[in-house]
């Protein structure tokens, strides 16, 4: 499939997961495709990055659920940081564990999970819906019940997959994306490479196979495309061009030009403004 | 302070740097998780003085098995931890987290998500993180480079790290394994032992005075008669930390002298 093919399939109004962790292996070019396209009105769960902020800034985030939202090597993302500050869109702000174990019992097609995290803190004042459940055991320990967080699309980036679904990563961490795939309705993969399934294992080991074809819909061949994120070992972050998107961010002015730049076009457009960007910078 | 001068006198970060590495002595067997520069240096220096078995990470989904400088890679990787097994290492207390604060209050309640109304927040910061699944299940401590009553308020906009009385108000299962063991600023080094569970001074940093400590503070800050020094760091820790564990000076980026 190509990111339009993908992002053709998505609705207005829809919950949409995006893989990832903050500015580490997000499906930056899905994310792009979306832009482009008049989807809007979105529900978004995210461990936020500039995902969350582009989104947020082109106003198609209805419903935010999230338990932060980074450039990681830059502390705040300004784009969410500035959407939050007009009020552009509903926050369910969840902790980093909830948003874990609400995917895990989308995924377990459960109703909530029990959870300790959240008791006691602002967690359930900004969420008067959060629910606690009571242990049947002698114990009688009182819970969160983190509701699932049933999804109706998810998008992430890979480095390998086949052209069945199969998904393959090859840096450190899987993050959560085998969870938002299994979590959605309809699951929609971009990597590095396509790759022919014989080839998957022939310089790594099984457990590098996160993503099973049932749970994967679609899939994108998009070199490059969790740029400027880091997807590890293809390529880190590209540190330059993120602090170039967080200057511009902050300044109305710069981010016309930075849209007009980098934004208008369609991937290739995106790519070359980006090699461009480098030679300048060389 | 950059060089590798290992006779000169401890500078204030190099105070706060050892005020750190305490928070993990007799932590046993556990992940130390330091959020900032100065925590860093202090959870490795443990590492490499009075608190051998702790496990430390790269900052990303490594277990090292050396100690290297800030900065540099490790030589030695002994273990795996991605996010979602570090979620669930949490929930099994063999952690003991220092986390930093936007806000903090008198009784630990911690904001590191946004200031003012959390509806339309006038400053919206990180969001709250980790910070509600490590206050209630593994010990966690603060860590506070520039000391001011902007930080320590009377009241926390958004409780993301839960203090002593919204736990003890929320039950045992909020409480049962809520550990708040202290705070380092650059003034000194806080705890909760008090009757009520509200903040206390527990050591200055040489230089500092309770007056200086109690005007940079936004609530009545528990002060006992005699306050002690912070302890000075043995000649050891300096070199150490002088030549071995930052070599560059960041902890002085930090905490300025």
């Amino acid at each position: 499939m190509t990111a339009e093919e993908v992002v053709g399939r998505l609705r207005s109004g829809m919950t949409i997961g995006i893989g990832g962790w903050g500015s580490r292996r997000k499906p930056m070019a899905l994310v792009r495709a979306l832009l482009r396209s008049d989807v809007t009105d979105l529900t978004v769960v995210s461990y936020g990055g500039p995902d969350v902020g582009l989104l947020a800034d082109a106003g198609r985030i209805r419903t935010l659920v999230t338990a932060f939202a980074t450039l990681d090597s830059v502390p705040l993302e300004p784009h969410f940081v500035a959407a939050r500050q007009r009020g552009a869109f509903e926050l369910v702000e969840l902790d980093e564990a909830m948003m874990m174990w609400g995917l895990t019992a989308a995924v377990h097609r459960l109703p909530f999970m029990p959870v300790r995290a959240g008791l006691a803190s602002d967690v359930m004042t900004v969420n008067p819906s959060l629910r606690t459940v009571t242990s049947p055991y002698g114990d009688r320990e009182e819970l969160v019940a983190v509701p699932a967080l049933r999804l109706d699309a998810a998008l992430v980036h890979l480095n390998r997959a086949d052209p069945h679904g199969n998904g393959q990563y090859l840096g450190p961490d899987p993050y959560f994306d085998d969870l938002f795939c299994e979590a959605a309705e309809t699951a929609y993969v971009s990597c590095e490479r396509i790759v022919d399934t014989s080839e998957l294992l022939k310089d790594a080991g099984p457990q590098t196979l996160l993503l099973k074809r049932a749970f994967v819909d679609g899939v994108v061949e998009a070199p490059n495309g969790a740029h400027f994120t880091s997807c590890v070992p293809d390529y880190d972050r590209d540190e330059a061009f993120q602090r170039h998107y967080a200057e511009a961010a902050r300044d109305p002015e710069a981010w016309r030009e930075f849209t007009a730049r980098f934004l208008s076009g369609d991937e290739d457009a995106y790519r070359a403004a980006v090699a461009a960007f480098h030679g300048e910078e060389a | 302070m950059t060089g590798t001068d290992t006779t000169a006198a401890p500078t204030r970060a190099e105070y706060c740097v050892v005020a750190c590495a305490e928070a993990w002595r007799d932590a046993g067997e556990v992940l130390a998780s330091p959020m900032g520069t100065v925590p860093m240096i202090g959870a490795r220096l443990a590492k490499r003085t009075f608190a051998p078995d702790l496990l430390l990470t790269d900052g990303e989904a490594l277990l090292i098995g050396d100690v290297p400088a800030i900065g540099a890679a490790p030589a030695i990787v002994e273990g795996w931890l991605p996010y979602r097994q570090h979620l669930a290492l949490v929930t099994t207390g063999r952690r003991h987290v220092m986390m930093g604060a936007s806000q903090l209050d008198r009784y630990g309640n911690q904001n590191i998500s946004c200031i003012g109304d959390w509806e339309r927040p006038r400053r919206q910061l990180l969001g709250v993180r980790g910070a509600p699944v490590n206050s209630l299940n593994n010990p966690t401590s603060y860590w506070v480079p520039r000391h001011s009553a902007r930080v320590f308020v009377e009241r926390v906009d958004m409780v993301c790290g839960v203090g002593h009385d919204r736990a003890a108000a929320a039950g045992p299962s909020a409480t049962r394994y809520h550990r708040l063991p202290g705070v380092v600023t650059d003034l000194g080094v806080f705890d909760f032992e008090t009757p009520d569970r509200g903040m206390r001074l527990r050591s200055l940093h040489p230089g500092v005075t309770v007056e200086q400590v109690r005007e940079a503070t936004g609530f009545a800050l528990a002060v006992p008669e005699e306050v002690p020094y912070t302890r000075d760091p043995t000649a050891e820790e300096l070199r150490l930390i002088r030549e071995e564990i930052d070599p560059r000076g960041l902890r002085d980026r930090e905490v300025r002298a």
